[in-house]
């Protein structure tokens, strides 16, 4: 093992050039790293650029996108590969767990083959081999008679069972990063327990580093080591989920925990951060989460707050925090 | 079930609607390639043989269908007919189609420049009319089986290219096609393993209503002369020739259109058939 972190990214920017020419930033001022076999949760609302964010780790943008900044896997740099070694490093290196299960399955297509496909492709293997080798997958992914779920397909398996079938895909080649893109949310919550034990029981098994994208504090707080919060397409807080979560800096971090349920008393209404996320096409000049910020000052719509490293691994993106009078 | 929505109205008529013009079309069809078929062992007269002495007799009075200017039996001559219509339409189509549809999977996968050319290249081939093509293509290789296939199957290209860059497109915007992406999976494989298996169905009722569309042209063309050469029978020379017994002898024109009609008939009742049942966004429309 090396002390290099796996994955290092170092002031990422993402922008969209839109149909008129104008760029459109969606990320700026992105920086993490996950060591090998480490969780990193990364936590945002709706809008906040998660999913940008891991299809620019894997290097999936859509060809509008302008990227800059490093993303450097292994050492390596994958900004500025070309296709051909990013399509060697994606898939076999890097996996990808996708939100929705049933869109991201071939319909036509059986399970078996997809999930072996990968293997075909990657390892050389052959399509008998592969597939027994993804049937054996399956059965630890708790399908139920997975030899004859196999020529089965996605359309009939349930939520749970496809996004089982999602995680064996992304799994099959025992990649060392895997990025897991709200892997639970379209599915019931008995169904995202299951699911979740599933995907650790891998990961810890395999010594898998995961990037697990999630908007459910909850998720985060149970499964990664540590945690970054995204607002607005740039990062507000960072550090170990347990120094996050127990003491966190940033209001909008303190925003989302009294917004979990079950922290305000019985028959009270749960606590939640008025306003919306801001546009991305109209963001505020100063701190993106001015007008929606329980501790704003005037000083916080002037310029935006430079983010702020300190202590073990941490970091916050506000004026207020670090002061005396702001915790 | 007991609501009274148009679904569930009288089983029977309902499934006739449903199923009829697909019903009606593949009899029509097996019936063709049957005579087609059976035309290569057996007719009941040799096709090309003539007997002056019985020329021009109306149906039933000599062989079933009477006899052209020559006394050639018009039965024997339709079913050999059948056969070449048949095999030239099947010929021109797969080429095309599959022609058109690997431009298609690559445009789509590849976009950019290549779409450009490639779509203001089928409207160039879709300015010219097949029937030109035809003639043009006639002229340079001389009027035959292959003339007549080549020049369908340059016109229906862009036809298959087209349907296939639109079906192919959509697909590659949808999850499953990122997930492939995210898999390390090249455009070739991608477009062999995922889009071709769910566009199959647009391009299989293209087929059948160009299918339809290839024996029309194909009897224009020998209407024209630039079909099969004599004496090998063609339902379009069969028409052009009858042009001159109109009177004396209707049948002539009248039993190889016809057959033209009823084959084209049949071939679009399949396509309009399958297509409501493969495509769902169709499904339920009058």
């Amino acid at each position: 093992m090396t002390s290099a972190p796996l994955l290092r990214v170092d002031d990422l920017a993402v922008s969209l050039r839109l149909a008129d020419g104008r760029l459109l930033p969606i990320l700026s001022d992105i920086s993490f790293t996950i060591g090998r076999g480490e969780t990193l949760g990364i936590v945002g609302e709706s809008g906040s650029g998660k999913t940008i964010l891991s299809l620019a780790v894997i290097g999936l943008l859509p060809e509008s996108a302008a990227v800059s900044g490093s993303i450097l896997f292994d050492g390596k740099p994958l900004t500025g590969l070309d296709d051909k070694s990013l399509c060697r490093i994606r898939g076999s290196r890097i996996g990808l767990i996708f939100q929705e299960p049933t869109a991201a399955l071939n319909p036509a297509m059986t399970i078996a083959d997809q999930i072996a496909e990968g293997i075909v492709l990657h390892r050389g293997t052959g399509w008998r081999d592969a597939r027994r080798q993804a049937i054996e997958l399956l059965d630890r992914m708790r399908i139920d008679q997975a030899v004859r779920r196999a020529d089965d397909y996605p359309h009939e398996l349930s939520g749970g069972q496809r996004q089982r079938v999602g995680i064996a895909i992304a799994l099959a080649l025992e990649p060392e990063l895997l990025i897991a893109d709200e892997p639970t949310t379209a599915l019931d919550a008995t169904v995202q327990q299951e699911v979740l034990g599933i995907l650790t029981e891998f990961v810890r098994e395999k010594g898998v580093a995961l990037m697990l994208v999630s908007h459910n504090l909850g998720v985060v707080a149970h499964m990664a080591s540590r945690m970054l919060v995204l607002y607005a397409g740039t990062r507000m807080e960072a550090g170990e989920t347990a120094d996050v979560l127990g003491d966190p800096h940033n209001p909008y971090t303190r925003g989302l925990l009294a917004a979990l349920p079950g922290r305000t008393g019985r028959g009270r209404r749960m606590a939640s951060i008025p306003g919306t996320v801001p546009s991305l096409a109209h963001l505020p000049p100063g701190c993106r989460f001015a007008g929606r910020c329980a501790d704003e000052i005037p000083q916080c719509s002037q310029d935006e707050p430079a983010w702020r490293a300190f202590g073990a691994a941490r970091g916050v993106r506000c004026l207020r925090a670090l002061t005396t009078e702001s915790v | 079930m007991s609501g009274a929505g148009p679904a569930t109205r009288g089983t029977t008529g309902f499934r006739l609607r449903r199923h009829g013009p697909l019903a009606t079309g593949l009899t029509l069809i097996l019936l063709l390639a049957g005579v087609a078929l059976v035309s290569l062992v057996w007719t009941p007269f040799p096709p090309s043989k003539m007997q002056i002495m019985q020329k021009l007799k109306p149906p039933f009075e000599v062989g079933l269908l009477g006899t052209d200017q020559y006394g050639r039996d018009v039965l024997s001559m339709l079913m050999a007919g059948a056969w070449n219509s048949l095999s030239i339409a099947l010929f021109a189509v797969a080429l095309g189609a599959g022609i058109g549809v690997v431009i298609g999977l690559a445009v789509a996968a590849w976009r950019g420049v290549l779409e450009t050319v490639t779509m203001r290249g089928c409207d160039v081939i879709f300015a010219v009319p097949p029937i030109l093509s035809a003639m043009m293509l006639g002229a340079f290789i001389g009027p035959g089986r292959w003339t007549a296939i080549f020049a369908i199957a340059t016109f229906m290209v862009p036809v298959f290219t087209r349907i296939t860059v639109g079906a192919a497109r959509q697909i590659w915007t949808r999850d499953f096609i990122l997930a492939a992406r995210a898999a390390g999976k090249g455009p070739l494989l991608i477009s062999w393993q995922h889009v071709l298996p769910n566009i199959v169905g647009p391009i299989i009722v293209q087929v059948t209503i160009q299918l339809g569309l290839a024996i029309l042209t194909e009897a224009g063309l020998s209407f024209l002369g630039l079909g099969l050469p004599p004496p090998a029978p063609s339902w379009g020379r069969m028409l052009a020739e009858s042009q001159t017994f109109l009177r004396a002898a209707p049948w002539l024109a009248v039993l190889p259109g016809l057959a033209v009609a009823l084959s084209v008939l049949g071939f679009n009742l399949i396509g309009d058939g399958l297509r409501d049942r493969l495509d769902p966004r169709q499904r339920g429309r009058a």
